[in-house]
């Protein structure tokens, strides 16, 4: 507002105050809240289903869901076989299920082979068991050079192979989302689940990490 | 913890203590595109295609839920569930509802129709 008097004034009763202090949005919020309200006005979305999903991401979906499966799967050999033959439903066994109907496969890091996961069409990620991706993994250096030079990304991030491991990469789709089960560390026999799955990070789960040492997490 | 040296990667900025929405916009928009698929508005296919189409068609530096939201308006368009006049309208209506209401205080729709 140009006319900034600073009284207001009224005529015949009626205020005409010059909202100095009015409210403000960003061209984003304004996009959404009109996008929302007339969704929920025509019953195509409910309001407290959108809370629901917000909590749900922020709050109870994230990559402890994922170390829980790798603990599982080093821990226990038949629950291996089972996410080697359907990993959803091995998956949805520990109760994270996914909500958009992909379908999960599990990787396995070996010795000899390592397995890195990348969207190079957008961001599919395996939510319910790693929660929302990061950005660098939305990003499009990332997209695209996971793909042409995963080895140097990888020496990036800190990961350096033996020059003879050889470097498998996934591209997710909206379908197929996947999940690296990362070599379980040396020095953990007999370790409990719970303890295994603190040395499952987000990352050796990508593929972009390792899983930590005994040492890494004692110190 | 292992911190490997981050720095200066070749594109790829790592930050990981970022929360998974930076602002209420982007925890909005995102919630609107899961709350439509399980309503059956669209396939989780349809949407990744046309999310996909939108990334590739930027350059690449716009954030990440600017586009989801595009893709979002993107899509709400191609399956007719909102039509430009409507949105056009309402928007009109929520910036009068943003003048007339007093910084700090709820923003409603009523708002516009009150001053």
């Amino acid at each position: 507002m140009s006319d900034s008097k600073p009284n207001s004034h009224n005529h015949d009763g009626h205020s005409h105050d010059h909202h100095h202090d009015h409210s403000h949005w960003s061209d984003m919020d304004l996009k959404v809240k009109t996008l929302e309200s007339l969704l929920v006005e025509k019953g195509y979305v409910d309001p407290a289903a959108l809370d629901v999903i917000v909590e749900t991401y922020e709050t109870k979906v994230g990559p402890r869901n994922g170390a829980a499966v790798v603990a599982k799967a080093w821990s226990d050999e038949n629950y291996l076989e089972h996410l080697r033959e359907n990993a959803t439903e091995a998956i949805a066994e520990l109760g994270f299920s996914g909500r958009q109907g992909e379908h999960m496969q599990i990787v396995e890091n070996t010795a000899d082979r390592h397995n890195m996961v990348v969207c190079t069409l957008c961001s599919c990620y395996p939510w319910s068991v790693l929660g929302l991706p990061p950005v660098w993994y939305k990003s499009a250096p990332y997209r695209s050079r996971a793909v042409i030079e995963p080895r140097a990304v990888l020496s990036e991030f800190g990961v350096k192979l033996p020059q003879d491991t050889k470097i498998t990469v996934w591209d997710s789709t909206a379908e197929m989302r996947y999940l690296v089960i990362p070599q379980r560390p040396e020095g953990t026999q007999g370790w409990s689940e719970i303890k295994l799955a603190e040395l499952v990070t987000r990352d050796s789960m990508i593929g972009t990490g390792l899983a930590l040492s005994p040492d890494e997490i004692s110190s | 913890m292992n911190t490997p040296d981050l720095k200066l990667l070749q594109g790829i900025v790592l930050d990981d203590n970022e929360p998974v929405f930076s602002e209420p916009w982007e925890a909005q928009a995102f919630a609107l595109v899961i709350g439509l698929y399980e309503k059956g508005a669209f396939a989780w296919g349809e949407w990744a295609e046309v999310l996909s189409t939108t990334i590739h068609s930027d350059d690449g530096c716009t954030p990440y839920y600017e586009l989801w939201l595009t893709a979002l308006e993107t899509i709400i368009m191609q399956k007719s569930l909102i039509n430009e006049t409507e949105v056009a309208n309402r928007k009109t209506q929520w910036q009068a509802a943003l003048l007339a209401t007093p910084h700090g205080k709820p923003i409603e729709l009523q708002n516009a129709h009150k001053s």
